[in-house]
């Protein structure tokens, strides 16, 4: 495991398997090292989540579990994030496995925690207009907020007809 | 003669489709009948349950959980539970892991029979959701038997068991056994020979080795792309590893394989569940000894003062779990199903994250349906077996 770039080990941490803990400058650097060396070889993403752990500093830690089949191991990565770096200073790892891409949005969608390079973080659980991070530890657990409606869209039968002759125009050409 | 101008059309499938398995949106953008691009859209089931996990105590959380996947409620749970009981160092008697073995078996049947049904139906061979729901029924008798509850038993607890298996559980689990292979034959006669079903599915949504697993696919999907990887067997839990089964996989990664693969795991999961039940004996250990966390019998708690205030104090304060983090992986009817579980030391957990394969599987749906046609998404949906609650939790 010495050949890891940009990880430190935080040994007797877990009970279940190893755990490293990586700096956002070296993530994807280290991921993939991790997905190519033949002898760690983790070719499956198995989740990326996060923790928030406030009022602690750093606040945030985002956690991937990846799993090797080839060699039947697992590995936790983890990656400390302070209340000042939620905003694009982890990395996305999609290039290392194309599996992070929604479960990146999960972790923005439910704790803010911006990946740089993303791309696509919209809403993914939450509805689109939402506001705030739910998951976060200071976000109230019962809280009374409006549905959000619409209006029927309503359309005169003058405008009816006009729009149809305007597709039909489009169409046409 | 003018040149004919096509354009692309953009169709709005869901979220109240009926073969969308539950409330899950797809945008198709389509030329012709080909899709071009698909944009799923996910959350309508969204209940926050991992957030309202925070504020329960550690034994509240369990039926919190099992109403995730409603369908395979006790995956759910079961990898809570492994979690929670490995922070706590607890380890289980032998009775109470085959009984757990069994439990999952015959619920992963009955996750099966509503794949197997729902899938076949959307093809078109709409009298197999009427076979696979009638032996999907004794499953849920047999959950009733258990726990009186035959969606959400809730049957596993941290520590064990919620209380000892009742009369006539064995009679009921071996009246099963015995009857639901021939039933599988049954559902195989109807489908795998049928060419109907045969043109619907074989070469469609095909998915490498390769690609399924650097999509996070682990579970059937995979196995059907020929990955031998099955958790049973890589990582096993409650005593997997003393088990005689086999791993089906099949090579071509298209909705048959997989199909064939559902199939195969259903004749094996019987196989297994026919062990356990030969192993557990009709009375003995239903939980750990551990006082800490499970409650002293009742006989104790009307005539000894501490058994009296051991009680109370679990049922009023719960117990604590030492602090750090745990993930369990099991192996779910839809694959990986695994919990990762934070503690601070309190009695309450500080998170609860469950590893959704149907969120993965949906994440992967415009990569398989890619270039394909439209009445093909109905046969790939089915093959992933997404349901929508495991995926918005």
């Amino acid at each position: 495991m010495a050949a890891i770039p940009g990880a430190s080990y935080d040994a007797g941490a877990s009970v279940d398997f190893a755990t490293i803990y990586v700096l956002p400058a070296s993530l994807v650097e280290t991921c993939r090292a991790l997905r190519d060396i033949p002898s760690l070889r983790f070719n499956v993403l198995i989740e990326v989540t996060a923790a928030d752990y406030l009022p602690r500093e750093p606040r945030f830690e985002v956690v991937y579990h990846l799993l090797s089949v080839p060699n039947r191991q697992r590995l936790r990565v983890k990656v400390r994030v302070a209340s000042k770096d939620i905003d694009g200073v982890v990395p996305t790892v999609q290039s290392v496995w194309p599996a992070a891409g929604w479960p990146e949005r999960e972790v923005w969608d439910m704790f803010g925690i911006v990946f740089a390079g993303h791309g696509d973080l919209r809403r993914l659980l939450m509805p689109e207009d939402w506001e705030g991070h739910p998951a976060r530890k200071d976000y109230p657990v019962q809280i009374r907020k409006a549905a959000q409606t619409y209006e029927p869209l309503e359309v005169s039968e003058d405008e009816f007809r006009a729009n149809i002759e305007r597709d039909r125009l489009k169409r046409a050409h | 003669m003018a040149e004919l101008r096509t354009e692309t059309m953009t169709v709005n499938m869901g979220p109240q489709h009926p073969s969308t398995h539950g409330v899950l949106r797809l945008v198709l953008e389509l030329d012709g009948e080909t899709i071009k691009s698909c944009m799923p859209t996910i959350g309508y089931l969204h209940t926050g349950i991992e957030k309202t996990a925070e504020q329960k105590k550690w034994q509240q959380v369990v039926p919190l959980v099992e109403r995730m996947d409603y369908l395979a409620a006790q995956s759910n749970s079961l990898a809570y539970v492994l979690g929670v009981e490995k922070l706590l160092g607890l380890e289980m008697p032998q009775r109470v892991k085959d009984i757990r073995v069994l439990i999952a078996e015959l619920q992963r049947i009955a996750s099966h029979l509503v794949w197997i049904g729902t899938h076949a139906m959307e093809i078109g061979a709409v009298s197999m959701l009427f076979y696979a729901i009638r032996e999907r029924e004794l499953l849920l008798n047999i959950n009733e038997l258990v726990a009186g509850f035959r969606f959400f038993p809730s049957y596993f607890r941290v520590g064990g068991l919620r209380e000892d298996l009742p009369r006539g559980f064995h009679e009921a689990v071996n009246a099963f056994l015995d009857r639901f292979p021939a039933k599988i034959d049954e559902f195989e006669d109807l489908l795998t020979k049928n060419d109907m079903f045969t043109r619907r599915t074989q070469g469609v949504g095909v998915l490498t080795q390769d690609e399924a697993l650097a999509w996070g696919l682990v579970g059937p999907i995979a196995r059907g792309s020929g990955s031998d990887y099955d958790v049973r067997r890589y990582f096993p839990y409650c005593g997997y590893e003393t088990y005689d089964f086999k791993v089906p996989t099949a090579t071509e990664g298209d909705v048959f394989a997989r199909y064939r693969v559902r199939v195969e795991e259903m004749r094996q999961s019987v196989n297994i569940s026919r062990q356990a039940i030969t192993r557990i004996p009709p009375s003995g250990a239903w939980a750990c000894d551990d006082p800490r966390v499970v409650p002293p019998p009742k006989d104790k708690v009307y005539t000894e003062m501490e058994a009296l205030i051991q009680h109370f104090l679990i049922y009023s304060q719960g117990f604590t779990v030492p602090a750090g983090d745990v993930y369990v992986p099991i192996e779910g009817p839809r694959g990986e199903h695994g919990c990762y579980v934070v503690s601070d030391g309190t009695n309450r957990p500080w998170r609860v994250k469950m590893r959704p394969p149907s969120f993965m599987a949906i994440q992967a749906l415009p990569k398989i349906i890619q270039n394909g046609m439209i009445a093909d998404v109905i046969a790939v949906i089915g093959s992933t077996d997404v349901v929508m609650g495991d995926c918005d939790r």
